[in-house]
């Protein structure tokens, strides 16, 4: 600087002036630069790395939107026009995820505040009720979207049948949904001891006494005592950890609960989605087929069963 | 005539059973709704089968249509936008709900009391309310797994391609009102039942009468082979006579309950016949259904078969008890039907 000057000796305070000029002058412009770049937050690197592409109302980039997103590319780039309406589907596949994901998120929260032990779990729950901040709403939101999830599932089940999606190819997709619905209940079922209430004990004292009569397997069915049951080493007692309803069957309860049913139930998603894809996207709404257009199979028929859809 | 509404008001505004009075609106609404859409597809099926030069252009849907517009959509943004509304209003509601309802909480469990009535969690219901019908083995294990197994044998025992994507009541009829009697007449009315009837002892109670734990219901249930004329006399004496005959002198004494065990046999295999003829002419009761059958495999007739059979037991036991007071068919040491 002192050169530009024309050898003139500055002081010091003249250079700092001058610095402090030019500071000035980058701030407002790079400035500038900044907060006309927040106007279009695409185009910057930040963005670029999270979203990897671009979001522009082009088909390319609709397209690129939910491929290249880990959550969005479940589904297809395209989906059948007609099933983006309500009246095919109900929604309740997605619903019933939907609650999964609302159980997995609020059912933590509740870990937080809960020792499966007889000591502790019922008083936890009064604690919860009573005291934790929102921790009644957060009880209450768990339990309602559990009877939700269920009847959402029951419904989505429902649909499917009517539409007659489960026909080829997508039999084998219907099965695991089919162990879905009962992972479900179970899922349910195992949540209502932890409260350790009464409700909760003698609703799952009434389930599992079932287990009891299970043919060759519980103490009092079938066969049972003939095959050496009793009710210290039957099928009950490996449900209860236990032969009565009690600390070890309240530990059971909470980790197959918590742990065991969800990393179950994930893996089953996984392939129900999976297979919903590969099945060729949803069913439906397809266009209607007449009585006249069934083909009659030629050829050997399959060892065990011919398709049931069209061949 | 007033009835005791208080009562009733009680049970339907229990938190844990709004689910059901949830179920009671939602079934028969997605019925219709459901059938609503079956009507127009098959009303658009029967004008195209009368007139298959049509059939070869027409679009073949009831959904709006017009000619420019593409098939497919982009899923963003039409797919997800209808997602994230829904997401929306389910936590709407479910917030809504946990705001106004709080969920149960009863006293500490206690094995010493007993609640009265006793009841399973409300989607289980339904399988404790088979518990009347039938043992603990059959309603709360075997039923169970047949309901699981016969619903994944469903796409393999179906045979009729038609209606794949699509609602429609006359090209499936007999899968439609087989999946319905299950669904709703069996699983969904026992639920019902299970919640709003069923009180203290498990007794029945119509709705607006008092739950009454104090309630002694004078009830006398029959074995079948007990029945007066239906074992007295002929070959099933309940003395056992005949077989007496043929055991050994020292088992003579077993004679009276092996009677019974082959009594049993005939009116449970009599049902087996009767009813898989009946499901048989069901199956070829129309034209269409005739040519379905045809293209099934004799594994598939089986099962189907036998599944439908297994399932309308529960009805054909229903009706046994309340009519004539049966308890069981069949009566043996280790089991009873």
């Amino acid at each position: 600087m002192a050169d530009e000057n024309g050898g003139k000796r500055t002081g010091v305070l003249d250079r700092v002036r001058e610095d402090a000029e030019d500071i000035k002058k980058i701030v407002r412009e790079k400035g500038k630069e900044e907060i006309e770049a927040l106007k279009d937050p695409e185009k910057t690197q930040l963005y670029r790395s999270i979203f990897r592409v671009k979001h522009e109302e082009t088909p390319r980039s609709r397209s690129l939107g939910v491929l290249s997103n880990v959550f969005l590319h479940l589904h297809p780039a395209k989906v059948n026009r007609d099933a983006t309406r309500y009246n095919y589907t109900w929604g309740m596949g997605g619903i019933t995820f939907y609650l999964f994901i609302v159980l997995t998120f609020t059912g933590v929260l509740l870990m937080f505040y809960y020792h499966p032990s007889k000591v502790q779990a019922f008083r936890d729950i009064l604690y919860l009720e009573n005291d934790v901040p929102f921790g009644k709403l957060l009880r209450n939101m768990h339990r309602w979207a559990a009877h939700l999830m269920i009847i959402a599932v029951w419904l989505h089940m429902f649909r499917v049948f009517l539409t007659g999606s489960y026909k080829k190819p997508r039999e084998f997709n219907w099965c695991i949904g089919v162990l879905l619905m009962v992972l479900t209940l179970l899922l349910s079922f195992t949540g209502y001891l932890l409260p350790d209430d009464q409700l909760g004990f003698w609703a799952v004292t009434v389930g599992t006494n079932m287990a009891r009569a299970t043919p060759g397997l519980g103490h009092e069915g079938p066969f049972g005592s003939l095959l050496g049951m009793t009710p210290y080493n039957d099928v009950r007692f490996a449900l209860l950890g236990g032969s009565i309803v009690d600390a070890n069957a309240l530990l059971r309860a909470y980790i197959w609960h918590c742990i065991a049913i969800p990393l179950i139930a994930s893996v089953f998603m996984g392939v129900h989605f999976w297979r919903v894809r590969k099945d060729g996207g949803i069913s439906g709404p397809a266009p209607v087929m007449l009585e006249s257009e069934i083909k009659e199979e030629k050829g050997p028929r399959p060892v065990i069963m011919r398709p049931s859809g069209m061949v | 005539m007033l009835g005791d509404w208080h009562q009733l008001w009680e049970i339907v505004s229990a938190p844990d059973n709004v689910p059901i009075v949830a179920l009671l609106f939602l079934v028969p609404f997605y019925v219709w709704y459901a059938f609503r859409q079956a009507r127009a597809n098959d009303e658009l099926i029967e004008k195209l089968e009368a007139d298959p030069a049509a059939a070869k252009t027409a679009h073949r849907k009831t959904q709006p249509y017009h000619p420019k517009w593409d098939r497919e959509v982009h899923t963003w943004p039409y797919l997800m936008r209808v997602e994230f509304v829904a997401a929306i209003l389910v936590t709407v509601l479910l917030m809504v709900w946990s705001l106004t309802l709080n969920a149960p909480l009863e006293e500490p469990s206690n094995p010493n009391v007993t609640m009265n009535p006793a009841k399973a969690p409300w989607y289980f219901l339904g399988l404790q309310e088979m518990l009347v019908y039938f043992d603990p083995w059959i309603a709360g294990v075997v039923m169970p797994t047949l309901i699981i197994i016969g619903l994944m044998c469903i796409p393999y025992i179906d045979a009729n391609p038609l209606g794949n994507g699509y609602y429609t009541y006359k090209q499936r009829r007999f899968a439609i009102w087989t999946f319905s009697l299950g669904f709703i007449g069996l699983w969904v009315v026992m639920i019902s039942i299970g919640t709003f009837i069923r009180g203290p002892g498990w007794m029945w109670f119509w709705p607006t009468s008092t739950w009454d734990a104090e309630r002694v219901e004078y009830a006398v249930n029959r074995n079948l082979d007990t029945i007066p004329g239906v074992v007295t006399g002929g070959l099933f004496q309940i003395n056992g006579s005949w077989v007496a005959h043929l055991l050994p002198t020292a088992n003579r004494d077993y004679a009276p309950i092996l009677a019974r065990i082959i009594f049993g046999i005939f009116p449970v295999a009599i049902y087996f016949m009767v009813a898989s003829y009946a499901v048989y002419l069901v199956m070829n009761s129309t034209n269409f259904a005739q040519r379905i059958f045809r293209r099934m495999t004799l594994l598939q007739i089986v099962t189907t078969d036998l599944l439908l059979v297994l399932m309308l037991a529960l009805p054909v036991k229903i009706l046994l008890r309340l009519i004539f007071r049966i308890k069981y068919i069949w009566v043996t040491p280790w089991f009873s039907i």
